[in-house]
């Protein structure tokens, strides 16, 4: 009898035992849970790294209001130096040595390229990487990784159907960057032209970042005979196309990629007058923009950067998206109700219509266990000389 | 007249060397995977500054452009991997093969320029190779700016792991480039090497080729280098241009000059500087606010090494060890 009941607990213990490595609870406890960040705090590309400083900013405060579900987060965030043996070296040390639960937002393209697969073969949620490149979205090869903002291709898709839709005997001209940000640009505009993107694209012309103008281009895209000009270019470049087809008095529907819309950056030196007119995608609010100084979402990120970061600058775009980002980081963890890896997983993968602060009114978050594009819209906007005015609908692009 | 020589092979070197191999042998058993991982890579470090001691401590030579033939390497072993699926181990010779006729040819040019303006030049060769990467036309091999992934070995014995099969893979590679390095520096060439760096003119009065000897140890120093880039493209699995930044080759000068630039066994030391010190510094960083940045942190260590330890690590240990001799000799 005895030994039966031994037996007994032995077996529940062993059934319990079975569930509890089922779940893998790496990096949570009931007091804490653990999340690993890797950021560009020296290097190039250390402009992002306010990106990292808003994050800890925002989980500092959650942690002083409580905690996620009663636990402290643990937010982990190192330097790589946007150098992609460095970020191997600050992943693993993060995964074996910290043991965190989750990354959360590690910077950069050929950093994230680099732990891609190794997070993927450890099981580690590797959620909303700061990239716009199209490969963080592929739950079948890659069911640990997933993106967040609109990826570049996206983005293309969205200028295509608006051209398609509006602009009446379309001939198009693309300048783009002859790079994987230019190509992922360009692909995805075409596709989103579909079968008559042939007919439709009269010039297509890249340019090498080392160039020292784009101006023969626009010279060769205007005797064309284009009336659509997509103009996939880093700031640098994007003044000068603006310029030249200025001077030159080529006036087509100019759509100008979301990278180089800053005002300060690329408007401003190319001249507001030859500015007005040029179409963007905007899935951010630019703190700048007097249009959001009422905003219920603009006054709460501005409240928390009052008090949780002071001496920021406060017109640097790159605080709202870390503020965004932050935000849907908690609210995952907030509202998941199986906090373990595979469970935290699930409630990324199954978000509907979550709203956050400092995006565009009517651009929501949305995934699926085969959707792993957290935001897949954008909204258009018209520059009117002084600043973006938006206009029409938001346009979804779900070709993924 | 024949002059004798002691032989260099003394019994303490000998002791010394294999209770070294012997305590690294142990060191992945005692210690994690990840921290295993660090150790290769500080190895890995340490044959690309075996290759700068080489060429600049016993030669004369500066360089402060070794990224560049580290990239070459490590391009060379994904290239053969990723596109052509070689074995691993069998792209090492390839690699060290490639970077020797590189920095051969390098070499070659390099006879006209001395101290300074070799350094330039170097330079300019380091500045260029990350954008090299990325052109267009090589970019179907170099996998361009997104770089190639190429998977770890397979431990070689069963019951290792992955890393810590690699780790002593590493460690033989180092081991025989080290004893190949002791072997060239004691031998004829190695003294005429040296010879070359004291007093250049002397050297060539005596009949030595100084042109071919210096173009010859550019190649040597090229091939130590490009090893250790395949090495840590198996380390990490991954290569992409920017992680051969000059960034990387002022590091490997750094990693040379705080192990003892004059040294074979400092390169070690120079190795886990460059790994462990960056780390170190990050970690105090984030533990107590008010101290500097990490990077100001590792400059602080770097200028206390150079103050305390002025002729490296090891230089250190062999002054040590020279003014223990005399005192037990007296």
């Amino acid at each position: 009898m005895r030994t039966g009941k031994l037996l007994a607990a032995a077996a529940a213990a062993a059934l319990l035992a079975g569930t509890a490595q089922a779940a893998d609870m790496t990096g949570i406890t009931d007091k804490t849970i653990k999340i690993g960040n890797t950021n560009p705090y020296s290097g190039p590309a250390s402009v992002y790294s306010v990106i990292g400083k808003t994050i800890s900013a925002y989980f500092e405060m959650v942690n002083e209001m409580g905690g996620v579900q009663g636990r402290q987060i643990d937010f982990i965030s190192l330097d790589d130096g946007y150098s992609p043996p460095r970020t191997v070296e600050q992943v693993r040390k993060l995964v074996e040595q910290e043991q965190v639960a989750l990354l959360f937002q590690t910077l950069g393209t050929p950093t994230n390229s680099a732990i891609h697969r190794y997070v993927n073969s450890k099981k580690v949620p590797h959620l909303f990487v700061a990239t716009g490149a199209s490969k963080w979205g592929q739950p079948n090869k890659y069911p640990w990784t997933m993106g967040f903002q609109p990826t570049y291709d996206v983005e293309g898709e969205i200028y295509a159907k608006y051209v398609l839709e509006n602009v009446e005997n379309p001939k198009v001209a693309i300048l783009f960057q002859n790079d994987d940000y230019g190509k992922d640009y360009r692909d995805g505009f075409l596709h989103g032209l579909g079968d008559k993107a042939d007919e439709l694209v009269v010039s297509m012309l890249p340019y090498e970042v080392t160039d020292p103008t784009v101006d023969s281009q626009i010279l060769k895209m205007q005797e064309s005979g284009a009336n659509v000009f997509f103009n996939i270019t880093i700031p640098k470049f994007a003044a000068q196309a603006i310029r030249k087809s200025c001077e030159i008095g080529w006036k087509p529907v100019h759509l100008l990629n979301n990278v180089s819309s800053s005002v300060g950056a690329t408007l401003t030196p190319a001249g507001l007058e030859c500015s007005t007119g040029l179409i963007t995608a905007l899935y951010v609010k630019d703190p700048v923009d007097p249009q959001w100084r009422d905003d219920p979402g603009y006054k709460e990120w501005l409240g928390f950067m009052e008090k949780n970061l002071p001496d920021a600058d406060m017109t640097d775009v790159n605080y709202a998206y870390g503020y965004n980002v932050s935000k849907l980081m908690h609210h995952v963890l907030d509202t998941c109700e199986d906090l373990s890896r595979e469970g935290i997983m699930g409630c990324a993968a199954n978000l509907k219509g979550v709203e956050l602060p400092m995006i565009m009114p009517g651009i929501t978050v949305n995934t699926s266990p085969d959707d792993f594009y957290p935001i897949q819209s954008e909204q258009l906007a018209r520059f009117d000389g002084k600043r973006w005015v938006t206009f029409g609908d938001v346009i979804h692009a779900g070709s993924h | 007249m024949t002059v004798t020589r002691p032989n260099p092979v003394t019994p303490q070197l000998l002791a010394g060397f294999g209770v070294a191999v012997v305590f690294a042998a142990i060191v992945p058993h005692l210690v994690s995977d990840f921290t295993s991982f660090q150790f290769t890579q500080a190895m890995a470090y340490g044959i690309a500054l075996l290759g700068l001691n080489i060429l600049t401590g016993y030669n004369g030579q500066f360089s402060i452009g070794h990224s560049a033939f580290y990239a070459v390497g490590a391009y060379t072993a994904a290239i053969l991997l990723y596109h052509f699926e070689w074995n691993h181990y069998a792209t090492l010779p390839v690699a060290a093969l490639v970077a020797f006729v590189v920095g051969f040819l390098f070499g070659l040019p390099a006879l006209r320029l001395e101290g300074l303006y070799l350094a330039l030049a170097t330079f300019a060769f380091a500045v260029a190779t990350p954008q090299l990467l990325k052109f267009d036309a090589f970019e179907h091999w170099t996998g361009g700016v997104q770089g190639l992934f190429v998977p770890k070995p397979e431990p070689l014995i069963e019951g290792l792991s992955a890393d810590q099969s690699l780790y002593y893979v590493t460690l033989a590679v180092m081991v025989l480039l080290m004893a190949v390095a002791w072997c060239l520096l004691h031998s004829r060439s190695g003294r005429a090497m040296m010879a070359i760096r004291d007093n250049p003119i002397a050297a060539s009065t005596m009949g030595i080729n100084t042109a071919l000897y210096k173009t010859t140890v550019f190649g040597i120093s090229a091939m130590y280098t490009g090893i250790a880039g395949a090495l840590s493209v198996f380390v990490t699995e991954f290569v992409a241009p920017d992680a051969f930044n000059f960034f990387l080759a002022v590091n490997l000068l750094i990693g040379s000059v705080v192990g003892g630039i004059v040294s074979i066994p400092g390169v070690i030391f120079g190795g886990l500087f460059l790994v462990f010190v960056p780390n170190f510094a990050q970690d105090i960083s984030r533990a107590y606010p008010f101290v500097p940045p990490p990077w100001a942190i590792f400059g602080i260590f770097l200028i206390l090494a150079i103050y305390f330890v002025p002729f490296g690590v090891w230089g250190a240990v062999e002054r040590a060890f020279a003014w223990w001799k005399r005192k037990s000799a007296a």
